[in-house]
């Protein structure tokens, strides 16, 4: 390259460097979230703290190689760059560089074998005598949990206790799907005909939950399989499991009086259960407390009777592909606005 | 000394091998893998179809006290395998007329291959045929499916193979025969053939032999 | 026809039937390149949608089941259709003028390759009119099943895959033939271009690699078609088993779409850096012992099924290990590199960024090889990274490298440098814009496959960023385009070897005569032409003999679309079946006895 389009190209950058420096300053800005709810380098269980070892291992050997390989090539790309005067050395190899380059590798890949190993040991142990134990069931597209040893049933919101184990077995109705909430645990998949299994202590309850999202691709709302991780002390724990095993509550006016009763005449009940009531379908989620969840539609619509009121009318509306069919008379369903009125009332009154 | 042909001929080449002779040995190694796979597949379900007792079952099994009748036939089957063997022997013949001009035997030869190739044919579309009067079909259970899917692709490779040495024999009844070429188009048609035969070999102890 | 070499039998023609009946590697290149490169950009469309429904969080551009599909045919599109046709344009083009031969083993086979390749193309194409495949390119099972996708997509998979198969099976299978058999004098193993190597160990991973996933694919057929349970836990099957088939078949592939990228950097290194490839045999070995243990790595695909403890240690040493020939190769081009007196064009350029990218997706590709580590990262904007990193970044680039490097030689042209450079600054920005900011999505809990996301995860503003990098590529691949047109109005006025480049394509005409050689080269080293160069030997002089070239034939076209025809009856009516085999009989019969001399 002649020196005067070098000079030329010097000079456009010099211009152009107050404006970059802007904009890499305002992208900075900009990507400086503070609030990562499924930030996987977050450590609140303590499958990511077993994991973590390697985790920070191979981000340290990668950091290194990553800058070593981009630092010798940029360097060689400006020192040898053809130039007056300048005449390529001619040479095929060198026996001992090979050796030395094989070598580094084989480094590096040993230092994360290591904790790997060690890793995968740890999350082998056998379950704790203490440990709560979940059956975790994917279904297209929502997550149902269900409390061997309570009998407590529930949809999309799991609550856990500190400080103990929880032990799920993983499992699928339908296709495959992958249980993860990336600030407590990585994830193993459900897949239907199997049962996996992943443990994890998390390690303190705080009020706002951890997020969790299915992580195999699962069909047209595979992106709306969400759910969340309540995790509470020992002594909230007990209370909400208590509460958890009532039956359903009873309807507390007037409205919620006729929106059970529609609920129970209508097609709502061959596909969910109502704990101590007539309600006992199996294809949809529990809704023994279902006005108790702060979300609906498996995490994509914060509960409220009109959300509700919006799902049940036609919840593929909200959910593509929702298994759930439409109510609303206006979409091919049998009840009409005033009745959905009621019924959502009947359902935010499932406390 | 540059080679006068696109497309060198047998002496011309690096490794010594004819290039279609080579691409058959490659081929062959990819249907190791086919069938291989296949043959996993088998394996992988062999013992979950009686852990499941949906039979029809290839061997004869208890299960809960009851004894369930395996379907296989194992003496017919030794048959049509004996003829698959014979047939082997007979293309041997035929590579051999081929190769040393003498192709009275070679015609003969690759005419007793194609009538034992029939054969075999003839024996699986009569097991197929009975299997599915006793019950068993692809969907049945997975042995179903496993059998019919594994030893439906080697009949076809017989069948491609007996279609294959039919046109020989046809082409080798015109005028000049199979030309100059001919040791080398019979043998690399009886490669293939030795190939279909020997992953009979595999199968029938995998499939009836073990139970 | 008299030549300077003697006589030759001509058939070169132009007009639309020369083309259809060709038998000539160079011309079979061509259509697999230009065939591809349009595939390419109808990819990059997907890709532009895929992106601006995702540059927001709850975009609503494209509705949840399209943007299933798109993905889903993005990556069949780019993987099957535009990067490995690519790699098979450069194979045909370069393969019989790097050995010194004057086509490949079996013209007429390669022929039917490219056409049976057409033909898949255009079936699984053609699924948007119908309805096109959504479960994503690896296709998992019971996803797949005819219970939960009960439409036609998954069957034009099946199909589009079977053929394509059989199209990349025998163009394996003629490849390794011609490189073990077809070899000028003197063109020993050790002597053979790096690049022809990497032909040579693709074609051995494609003709080991394809039978499990046709297996697999025949047993997704019958099991939506004919009744069988191979994948339905409900009946006993199992759905792992597909995930083993297809990965088996699924690693090696990756390898089958970056060797070729390595194969051409390796020959560009060297011509721009004035110095011999640094470490050849341990680049050669290198790539062996890579394909070798591809072999061995697939369940690293499936860390997260529940695998056992022992396997899963397994299948990450093996995927560890694979990290270190990968090492030796970066290492010895950086070795090339050093020392020399490197020319900074679009083609090189395009080189030593690969050797950034690819690194980078080498070394994310040994952080998730970490089982633990990857239940974090699997099924997240991490892996997309990764594979974006070694495929666009690495094998991509590596194309473009090749195209700017040999199209002299392809059409007698030289690409201008200005565009070329401008179309590179702009790749290179507009890759590392789009696909660097997935590492950290990924790491913050973006799965993939997902066509929404909530506005308070904090992943808007990466998105859009990359949204923006996205649409810098789309630039930079148009550049391409005008660069491209405007090359070809150009007259073709490049030398016989305008780089004075060391391998023997360059030793014949640009673009070279059909029979590529006046005469068959004599090969005396490891880069033929620097050394005839520095010892001063003259080429050698024709000898008057004559040439034989294969004649055109419509044969292979007959055949392939015999092929196509039959097999689109399982997804439409059998009667398709039976047509297409009457076609193809009648194909293979005049095939047989058409005369080649
Ligand atoms: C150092 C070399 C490499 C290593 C150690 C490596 C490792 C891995 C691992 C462990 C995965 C699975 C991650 C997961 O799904 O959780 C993966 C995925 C993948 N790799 Fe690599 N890789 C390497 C090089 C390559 C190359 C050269 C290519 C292709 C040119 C490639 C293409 C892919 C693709 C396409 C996927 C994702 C497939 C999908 O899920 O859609 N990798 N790699
Ligand atoms: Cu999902
Ligand atoms: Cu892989």
């Amino acid at each position: 390259m002649d020196d005067t389009r070098w000079a030329r190209a010097r000079a456009q950058t010099q211009r152009f460097l107050p404006v970059m420096a802007l904009a890499v300053v305002a992208v900075l800005a900009a990507a400086c979230e503070t609030n990562l709810p499924q930030s996987t380098t977050v450590i609140e269980g303590s499958h990511n703290a077993t994991l973590w070892v390697p985790y920070r291992m191979v981000f340290i050997l990668a950091a290194i190689v990553f800058v070593a390989v981009m630092a010798l090539t940029v360097i060689f790309s400006i020192t040898y760059r053809e130039r007056p005067g300048r005449t390529a050395r001619q040479f095929h190899g060198n026996t001992r560089l090979e050796i030395v380059w094989t070598l580094i590798p084989i480094i590096i890949v040993t230092l994360i074998s290591v904790p790997t190993v060690n890793a995968i040991v740890a999350e082998a142990q056998p379950i704790a005598a203490n440990a709560l134990r979940v059956d975790a069931i994917g279904h297209q597209w929502w997550f149902e949990f269900v409390y061997l040893d309570e009998k407590v049933t529930t949809a999309n919101e799991l609550h856990i206790p500190e400080g103990r184990e929880v032990a799920f077995n993983l499992k699928s109705v339908d296709v495959i799907h992958s249980f993860w909430v990336p600030q407590l645990a990585g994830k193993t998949d459900m897949v239907p005909g199997h049962v996996n299994d992943i443990k994890f202590t998390a390690l303190r309850a705080r009020p706002e939950p951890y997020l969790g999202q299915c992580a195999e691709f699962c069909g047209t709302s595979h992106a709306n399989m969400r759910f969340r991780v309540f995790v509470h002390t020992e002594a909230d724990f007990a209370a909400w499991l208590k509460s958890a095993a009532a039956n359903g509550a009873n309807p507390a006016s007037a409205l919620e009086k006729q929106g059970q009763e529609i609920f129970m005449r209508s097609a709502c009940i061959g596909c969910h259960t109502v704990q101590g009531s007539a309600a006992a379908g199996k294809v949809g989620p529990d809704l023994t407390h279902v006005g108790s969840r702060t979300t609906i539609g498996s995490g994509i619509l914060v509960n409220t009777p009109e959300t509700l009121e919006k799902w049940i009318a036609n919840s593929a509306d909200v959910k593509p592909g929702s298994k759930m069919p439409p109510m609303a008379k206006s979409d091919g369903g049998a009840l009409s606005k005033e009745e959905i009125t009621a019924v959502a009332a009947y359902l935010s009154g499932l406390k | 000394m540059a080679q006068a042909v696109a497309h060198a001929p047998a002496h011309g080449t690096n490794t010594g091998i004819e290039n279609r002779k080579l691409l058959m040995w490659l081929f062959l190694g990819s249907e190791c893998l086919f069938f291989g796979s296949l043959i996993a597949t088998y394996m992988v379900f062999k013992f979950d179809v009686i852990a499941r007792g949906v039979g029809p079952f290839p061997h004869d099994v208890m299960i809960n006290g009851v004894l369930h009748h395996g379907i296989l036939d194992i003496p017919t089957t030794s048959a049509s395998t004996f003829v698959l063997l014979m047939s082997s022997l007979t293309m041997v013949f035929a590579v051999y007329g081929a190769q040393h001009a003498r192709p009275t035997l070679m015609k003969l030869s690759l005419l007793a291959t194609i009538v034992l190739g029939l054969v075999f044919l003839g024996f699986q579309v009569y097991e197929f045929v009975t299997f599915v009067h006793e019950g068993l079909t692809l969907s049945t259970n997975l042995f179903g499916a496993t059998f019919f899917l594994l030893t439906g692709f080697h009949g076809t490779h017989v069948g491609v193979g007996v279609l294959y040495l039919i046109s020989m024999l046809a082409a080798s009844m015109r005028r000049n025969g199979l030309g100059a070429d001919a040791g080398a188009h019979v043998e690399i048609a009886g490669l293939y053939w030795h190939f279909v035969d020997i992953v009979w070999i595999v199968i029938f102890p995998l499939l009836y032999l073990m139970p | 026809m008299a030549t300077a070499a003697g006589t030759l039998a001509h058939h070169a023609e132009s007009g639309v039937w020369s083309w259809l009946t060709t038998v000539d590697h160079k011309r079979i290149g061509v259509l697999y390149g230009i065939t591809a490169f349009s595939f390419f950009i109808w990819g990059g469309v997907q890709a532009l949608l895929i992106r601006t429904q995702l540059a927001v969080p709850n975009g609503e551009v494209i509705p949840a089941t399209l943007y299933n599909q798109l993905f889903t045919m993005h990556a069949l599109t780019m993987i099957f259709l535009a990067v490995m046709p690519l790699g098979a344009s450069f194979s045909n083009f370069l393969t019989p003028l790097m050995i010194g031969a004057r086509d490949v083993a079996f013209p007429r086979l390669n022929a039917l390759s490219f056409w049976v390749f057409a033909g898949g193309a255009v079936i699984l194409t053609s699924s948007f009119f119908f309805e096109a495949p959504g479960a994503g390119w690896f296709n998992y099972v019971p996803l797949a099943g005819r219970t939960y996708s009960p439409g036609q997509g998954i069957d034009f998979y099946v199909i589009g895959l079977t053929v394509l198969g059989l199209s990349s099976l025998m163009a394996a299978l003629n490849f390794a033939v011609t490189i073990m058999n077809m070899r000028a004098p003197g063109m020993t193993m050790m002597r053979l271009p790096v690049f022809i190597w990497m032909v040579l160990i693709i074609s051995f991973l494609l003709i080991l690699a394809l039978p499990p996933l046709t297996v697999a694919l025949i047993e997704l057929l019958f099991d939506r078609n004919y009744g069988t349970n191979f994948f339905n836990p409900a009946e006993g099957g199992d759905p792992i088993l597909w995930q083993h088939l297809f990965w088996i078949f699924g690693h090696p592939e990756v390898y089958v779409l970056i060797l070729p990228a390595m194969g051409i950097v390796s020959e560009v290194l060297p011509v721009f850096s004035r110095k011999p490839l640094f470490g050849y045999s341990a680049i050669v070995f290198a790539g062996m012992a890579i394909a070798f243990l591809g072999w061995a790595v697939w369940s690293h695909h499936m860390f997260t099924t529940g695998m056992g403890a022992v396997p899963r240690t397994i299948f990450a040493a093996n995927t560890m290990l694979i990290a270190v020939p990968t090492g030796v190769k970066i290492f010895n081009w950086l070795g090339t590199m050093y020392g020399g007196s490197l020319r900074f064009n679009t083609a090189m350029s395009f080189s030593v960024a690969f050797i950034a990218l690819f690194t980078i997706g080498g070394i994310s590709g040994v952080m998730h090889a970490s089982p633990p580590v990857d239940t974090q990262q699997q099924d997240t904007y991490f892996i997309i990274a990764h594979l974006h990193y070694v495929l666009v970044g690495g094998a991509v680039t590596g194309i473009f490298s090749g195209i700017f490097y040999w199209f002299p030689k392809m059409t007698g042209r030289l690409l201008d440098e200005r565009l070329g450079m401008t179309q590179f600054w702009l790749w290179f920005i507009g890759v590392n814009m789009t696909f660097f900011p997935m590492h950290y999505l990924g790491l913050v809990g973006m799965p993939r496959r997902i066509y929404t996301y909530d506005n308070d995860l904090g992943w808007g503003f990466w998105n859009m960023f990359e949204t923006v990098g996205a649409f810098v590529i789309a630039a930079s691949v148009l550049l391409f385009v005008i660069n491209f047109f405007r090359t070809m109005q150009q007259e073709p006025t490049a030398s016989d070897n305008p780089w004075d480049a060391p391998t023997l394509e360059w030793a014949t005409s640009s673009p070279p005569p059909e029979h590529d050689f006046d005469v068959i080269p004599v090969v005396r080293a490891r880069d033929p032409l620097w050394y005839n160069r520095d010892h001063n030997i003259q080429a050698e002089q024709p000898t008057g003999e004559h040439i034989h070239l294969p004649p055109p034939s419509y044969y292979p076209l007959l055949l392939a679309v015999g092929v196509s025809v039959l097999a689109v009856g399982p997804i439409s009516h059998i009667a398709f079946t039976a047509l297409g085999a009457v076609i193809a009989v009648y194909g293979i019969w005049g095939w047989a006895l058409e005369p080649t001399e």
